[in-house]
């Protein structure tokens, strides 16, 4: 996750508090999730960013789980969700974020 | 996902980028307090 986006997520949870936000990826691959997930949770794995050795345990899901995808109302769903549904893999990202959350 | 957080919409510009990840959320009633694209290049 790039630095000015650690930098944005720290003050919303100095602002907001960690425990009233949540964070929703919507990456095309698998490929990078675990980081994304890393760095809100335990903080920035790579230790450079605003988020290096912060833990703010913000729970992370992707657009396309069920947890999320139940949520959206169905026209919605299916006029901007749909096709990305057909392309992305979210199997895999879903074990990798289920994980993250139960460490929580 | 609990009811009543505010979310922090990251998308990605090949995957499912930021602005129809809020759009979806806020339409099942969510606050969203930040969206991005991130793009992997």
């Amino acid at each position: 996750m790039n630095f000015e986006n650690q930098g944005v997520i720290k003050r919303l949870a100095d602002q907001y508090g960690p425990e009233n936000l949540t964070v929703v990826l919507g990456n095309g691959e698998a490929n990078g999730v675990e980081v994304f997930a890393e760095t809100v949770t335990e903080g920035d794995p790579s230790y450079a960013g605003p988020l290096a050795g912060v833990a703010l345990k913000i729970p992370v899901y992707h657009v396309l789980e069920e947890e999320v995808l139940s949520e959206v109302p169905n026209p919605l769903r299916e006029e901007k969700l749909q096709l990305s549904s057909l392309v992305i893999d979210v199997e895999s990202m879903h074990q990798v974020l289920q994980a993250a959350r139960d460490k929580i | 996902m609990q009811k009543g957080k505010k979310i922090i919409a990251i998308g990605e510009r090949d995957g499912v980028p930021g602005p129809v990840i809020a759009e979806c959320l806020e339409g099942a009633g969510y606050e969203v307090v930040f969206q991005v694209t991130e793009c992997f290049v």
